[in-house]
Parts: structure tokens; C-alpha cells; sequence
């Protein structure tokens, strides 16, 4: 027999029972839009993490005073100094690969402009940090190698900071005053947004950090250094002889724990990815317990359908239907089920997943191979829990079928 | 000419439970082609067994089957759908067409199941000279509860015939018909008997049977009258007698 004719038949069968048909689906439609819809919101964080840790720059080390000791206490890094400049000096010169290496401190203060004030981040920083964070500047310029030569009182300032104190006007050449030493502006940042910790990046005074530290902070200890190395491929290697170099300089004794925290943006980003995983495949597994469920559905319409019809295919069967057609005419039943309702669930997926990130500002991206593996997923579905109930009515015997009442 | 059916010692048993039911005992039988045989006998006198057989849908437990001259004792499942499509029609009492199909659909469902493939245009086309062959060309767009019983059996009847059977196999099939319609539907039967199509036909009412041409009576599972009809009742004689069944005009 033609499979054009059982594709039909099939069809319209389903039709006969619109209301029956619409629910079997109901579960299928749930279970698919689910997964694209969890799948969409997955992906979509796990993106808005890898942008986030893009902004900390291009084959970053961050290096940390302070560590997590064996017993597991934290000595907190970034606030016990135990790193000083001549560590970033000595990074510099000896580590093969490094390209440029900028000390850091960081301290919460009160700015002043004119009438305006602000609690902000003050960053102290070498001048190659702009370069090492690709932080492009939306007016004015860097402070330069000379200024942290000279601790001149020269800043930049975050487009959050700007925009508080300074409203819409460009403060390039203002004074911000700090701790009441007064500095010049000399360029404001472009934007970088939320940092992975979910604080905002551009609020903030960026300092030479020679100026941090006599001018400001009072303090000669670095609470890091942020390293840039010179390719993707050396980052483990220039990693690793950091480590080795540090503990030399510090003399930590083979067996102790380090004083420093290293840290590569890889750990950073599989650090962020590894939760928006977890996440994911809690809400897969979610979304495939109600396909399974969805499934049952279908295997259970199905069974009920082929009892009812049951004389219906003794008829077929005496007119010379073979076993194989029943079993197609049902299998296809129960695959259009599936798939008309994963296609349906996909659309409701791809609406849903719109609607959320429109109303609730969820970063979601429904990916076309998520939709495929879907609905793959959804004819799957009606293929495996379909079969059975085919197979029982492939499997009557036509002279028992006709006599059925 | 060879026998269009010849059954050689049939023998079929049921496993009932712990009982063994021996339904059909040696039962031998030859039907010429253009025959037109009415089957009798009590429920459980083992006809059903014997036609079912015939009918290809049950394979015997002893005993040879040849219809057409082809052994189909030993048939699968799947060969015996291909020879019941290809050569037998058909007619049950219920009807048994598919509700909420139209009539022309039911008559074409046997040509969708048959190994040669025909166009949908084909198919139709045949289905429509089915139906007008059965007197209902105007009826091939109803569904079957839009038709009375007589036509139902009709679009039976047209159903077995579109696949040009060799043999119609009929169980009972004017047992849901009053007497008018019935002998309407003996009318159809004799002549498409006259046309060359054998019959094999299973019946309870004597005066039915004697619109065949040749009377078989079972009883346990064995054959015990075999004999032609001596006073043939033709349909299209006992149509035209006004006064024969006054009560039945209407159910046509």
C-alpha cells in the first residue's frame, strides 16, 4: 500500500477527534516548549556570563594577595598585603610571555566635585590597565607611564561616576577631589555594565596607583595585579611561573600554602559556566520528566484508540491489509501527535522565552539546534510510546477483530 | 475447468481452555467456478469455522485448501492479506463499513491495501463503478448512517466487488435486513452470479438459501445435506409480485 494513502488514513483519524487529539498533545506541547524555553534561558545566561568575562580583558591573570589556606580558612584575598611592587616589577621582567603587568589596589571612598559627592570605588592602577581590560575611553585619555612615575594627581573616571557628578557634561580637565587632594580628570571609560558579582563597573575612580598610594590609601601593599600575557596558548605556562616566581620571592617553604591567589580568566569563566550548567540540567531534566510524561499520554490514547477501533481493523485486515499497514497507519498517528505538538511547543518555547526576556529582562537565546534536537526529541517520542500500542493492533487476529463488539 | 474452491479432509480445533472444540471434521468440498452456494446450519455447527477458512482469514489444522488451484493452507499472514484483497470480496452481516467514511471511501479501501499500485484518479474512478454497479452512484458522498440498511449492504457488496474478486464470501448478509430489502440484496447477488462472480453465501432462513443455486447443511462440524436447489426463487420475479411482502415497501 502507498504511504501517501496511510498518511492520509492517519490524518484523518486525528481529525475525527479534535478534542482528543488536541489534548494528547497538550503534554508534548508542555514538555517541548519547556526545554526550549529552559534551553533559551540557559544559553542565554551562559552568553551574558562569557560577555561579562570578556570585560575583564584578554588572556588575563588576576593575581590576589591573600589565600585560601589548606584548612579551608580564608585569609580573604585582595585584604592582607602581602604583595608588593616589586612582585609586579619582577613578574614583568622574568616571566617569559608576560606582556604588561598592572598593580592594583582598591579602596571605597567618598569623591567630591564642586557640589556633588559620591561613595565609589577607587582603583589604583598602572598605566597599562585600560590596554589590558580593552576598556576603550569615551572622551579624554589615559594618565600615563609618567604620571605613575610622578604619583601626579590625575584620575579616570567610570561613565557611572561621570554621570553623577558631572550629569551630561564632559568632565575631561574637572577636579574630583579625594580624601580633599584634588585630581584631574583626564579621561572617562566607555561602559562596561555589571560584573559577574553584579556590582557596576563604571562606577568608579581609576588612579595611578603610586598616587593611590601616597595621595589616597596610605599604603605600599598591593591587593592584586592584574597580568596580560601574550597569547591564549601560554596563559597555563605564564600561570604557573607566576606561581613559581612568587612563592621563590616570598621564600614560601615547599609544603605551605601560597600567600597570593592566582587566578586565569578560564577559571573565572568556568567557575561562571559550571552554575549556568548546573542550572541548565536541572531544568533539561525537568523539561524531559514532562515529555516522558507526555509520552505515556500519547501511549495511552493510542491504546484506548486501538481497542475502540479494534473492528475497524479486523475490516482493513479482511480486505487485505497486512500487518505492517496497521502498524504504519497507528505509528504515523501517533508521530503526528508528537510532532505536530512539538512543533507547536516550539513555538510556544520560542514565545515564551521572548516574552520573558521582554517582561522580566532575562538575557534568552533559543538556538536553532535546540529547536531541531526538540522536535527530533518530541517525534522520538511518539515513535518509542507509539509503537507499542501499533504492534497490538498489527498483531490482531482479523477474524477476532471483526466479531469485536 | 479446475475448482475454484476444493477443500481435502479440512479439519480445524480450537484449544478452548483445557477443552479441545474440533469445530470443522473433515470436510471435503468442491465449488465450480459461477457457483452460488448457500451455507446452513446451526451456530456451532462449524459453517462460521468452514467460511472463515475459505474466507483466508484462518489457516486449516489438517487438510488442504486450494483456492484457484494454488494451495493456501500454509499461507502467512501477510500472503493470505494478499490473497484475500486479491481474490475475495467481502459481506458481513453488520455491514461493517467504517463510520464517518463516505460511501465511495468505504468502497475503496480494499484498493488501497492492493500491491498494484493505482492512481488515486484510478481508484475513484472504479469506486464510483462499484457503487453504480450496486445501483447507488447517487449515494457515493453519504456516510454510512445517511443510509438505510439495504444500502449499507450495497456499499458492502460494492466494496467486495472492486477489486474484480473471483469469489464473494457472504456471512449472513441479509440477517439485518427485513424481507423486501433482503430479497433486494439476493436481486444484486444473483446477478452479479449471473456475471460470472461465484458466491459462497452463510444464511439461517431456508427461503433466502433458495435464491442459491446449490444448498449445503452443516451439522458437528461435518457436511450433511448437499444438493442443488430444485425451486430456484429469483429475485426479480418475486420484486415484481405487488402483493408478495406489503409490509416492506418503505425500508428501501
Amino acid at each position: 500500500m502507498k504511504h501517501t494513502a496511510t498518511i492520509r488514513i492517519a490524518l484523518r483519524a486525528l481529525r475525527r477527534n479534535k478534542l482528543r487529539t488536541a489534548l494528547t498533545m497538550l503534554g508534548i506541547i508542555i514538555g517541548v516548549g519547556a526545554v526550549v524555553a529552559m534551553v533559551g534561558i540557559g544559553a542565554g545566561a551562559k552568553a551574558q556570563v562569557e560577555a561579562q568575562i570578556a570585560t575583564l580583558g584578554q588572556n588575563v591573570i588576576l593575581v590576589m594577595s591573600g589565600t585560601t589556606t589548606a584548612s579551608g580558612i580564608r585569609t580573604g584575598f585582595g585584604s592582607a598585603g602581602t604583595l608588593k611592587v616589586e612582585d609586579a616589577e619582577a613578574i614583568l621582567r622574568e616571566v617569559p610571555g608576560v606582556v604588561s603587568v598592572s598593580p592594583e589596589l582598591r579602596a571605597a571612598m567618598q569623591v567630591a566635585s564642586g557640589n556633588q559627592n559620591l561613595m565609589t570605588q577607587i582603583l589604583g592602577e598602572g598605566a597599562d590597565y585600560f590596554e589590558i581590560r580593552q576598556w576603550p575611553f569615551k572622551s579624554g585619555t589615559s594618565f600615563t607611564e609618567q604620571d605613575v612615575r610622578g604619583a601626579n594627581k590625575v584620575c579616570v573616571i567610570g561613565l557611572t561616576t561621570s554621570r553623577t557628578l558631572f550629569g551630561d557634561a564632559d568632565p575631561v580637565g574637572e577636579i574630583l577631589r579625594i580624601k580633599q587632594v584634588p585630581f584631574v580628570i583626564t579621561g572617562v571609560l566607555t561602559p562596561k555594565g555589571m560584573s559577574m558579582m553584579g556590582s557596576d563597573q563604571d562606577d568608579v575612580v581609576i588612579l595611578p596607583y603610586t598616587s593611590a598610594m601616597k595621595r589616597v590609601m596610605g599604603q605600599t601593599m598591593l591587593r592584586g595585579m592584574n597580568v596580560q600575557a601574550a597569547s591564549p596558548d601560554v596563559l597555563l605556562q605564564v600561570q604557573d611561573q607566576i606561581i613559581t616566581l612568587l612563592r621563590q620571592k616570598h621564600r614560601i617553604q615547599p609544603g605551605r600554602d601560597d600567600d597570593f591567589t592566582v587566578r586565569g580568566q578560564q577559571d573565572i569563566a568556568a567557575m561562571a559556566t559550571e552554575q549556568s550548567k548546573t542550572m541548565t540540567i536541572l531544568l533539561a531534566a525537568v523539561a524531559g520528566v514532562s515529555l516522558v510524561v507526555g509520552g505515556i499520554g500519547i501511549m495511552n490514547i493510542m491504546l484506548v484508540s486501538v481497542t475502540e477501533r479494534t473492528r475497524e481493523i479486523g475490516i482493513r485486515m479482511a480486505v487485505g491489509a497486512h500487518g505492517s499497514d496497521i502498524l504504519l497507519q497507528f505509528l504515523i498517528e501517533s508521530i503526528t501527535l508528537s510532532s505536530l505538538g512539538g512543533i507547536i511547543g516550539i513555538l510556544l518555547g520560542i514565545l515564551s522565552s521572548y516574552l520573558l526576556s521582554t517582561i522580566s529582562h532575562w538575557p534568552t537565546m533559543v538556538s536553532p539546534a535546540s529547536i531541531v534536537v526538540a522536535f527530533l526529541f518530541s517525534a522520538g517520542v511518539g515513535i518509542f510510546f507509539g509503537y507499542y500500542p501499533a504492534q497490538k493492533a498489527a498483531a490482531l487476529d482479523p477474524i477476532d477483530a471483526l466479531r469485536y463488539e | 475447468m479446475k475448482p475454484l474452491i476444493q477443500l481435502e479432509n479440512l479439519v480445524k480445533t480450537y484449544q478452548s481452555g483445557e477443552v479441545e472444540v474440533r469445530a470443522v471434521r473433515n470436510v471435503s468440498l468442491v465449488v465450480e467456478p459461477g457457483e452460488f452456494v448457500a451455507v446452513m446450519g446451526a451456530s456451532g455447527s462449524g459453517k462460521s469455522t468452514m467460511m472463515n477458512t475459505i474466507g483466508c482469514l484462518d489457516r486449516p489444522t489438517a487438510g488442504r485448501y486450494l483456492l484457484d488451484g494454488v494451495d493456501v493452507s500454509a499461507l502467512d499472514r501477510a500472503r493470505l492479506a494478499d490473497i484475500r484483497n486479491e481474490k475475495i470480496g467481502f459481506v458481513f452481516q453488520g455491514f461493517n463499513l467504517l463510520s464517518r467514511t463516505s460511501a465511495v471511501e468505504n468502497v475503496e479501501l480494499p484498493m488501497l491495501y492492493a500491491r498494484g499500485a493505482k492512481s488515486p484518479r484510478d481508484i475513484r474512478a472504479r469506486a464510483l463503478a462499484a457503487l453504480a454497479m450496486v445501483g447507488l452512484a447517487d449515494r457515493a458522498e453519504h456516510f454510512p448512517n445517511q443510509l438505510s440498511g439495504g444500502q449499507q449492504q450495497r456499499v458492502a457488496i460494492a466494496r467486495a466487488l472492486c477489486n474484480d474478486p473471483s469469489l464473494i464470501l457472504a456471512d449472513e448478509p441479509t440477517g439485518n435486513l427485513d424481507t423486501r430489502t433482503s430479497i433486494e440484496i439476493m436481486g444484486v447477488f444473483q446477478k452479479l452470479n449471473d456475471s460470472g462472480i461465484t458466491i459462497m453465501m452463510v444464511t439461517h432462513e431456508l427461503d433466502i438459501a433458495a435464491f442459491a443455486k446449490r444448498n449445503i447443511v452443516m451439522r458437528d462440524g461435518v457436511i450433511v445435506t448437499d444438493k442443488p436447489v430444485e425451486r430456484r426463487h429469483f429475485a426479480a420475479e418475486e420484486l415484481n409480485q405487488p402483493t408478495a411482502q406489503p409490509n416492506a415497501v418503505a425500508a428501501a
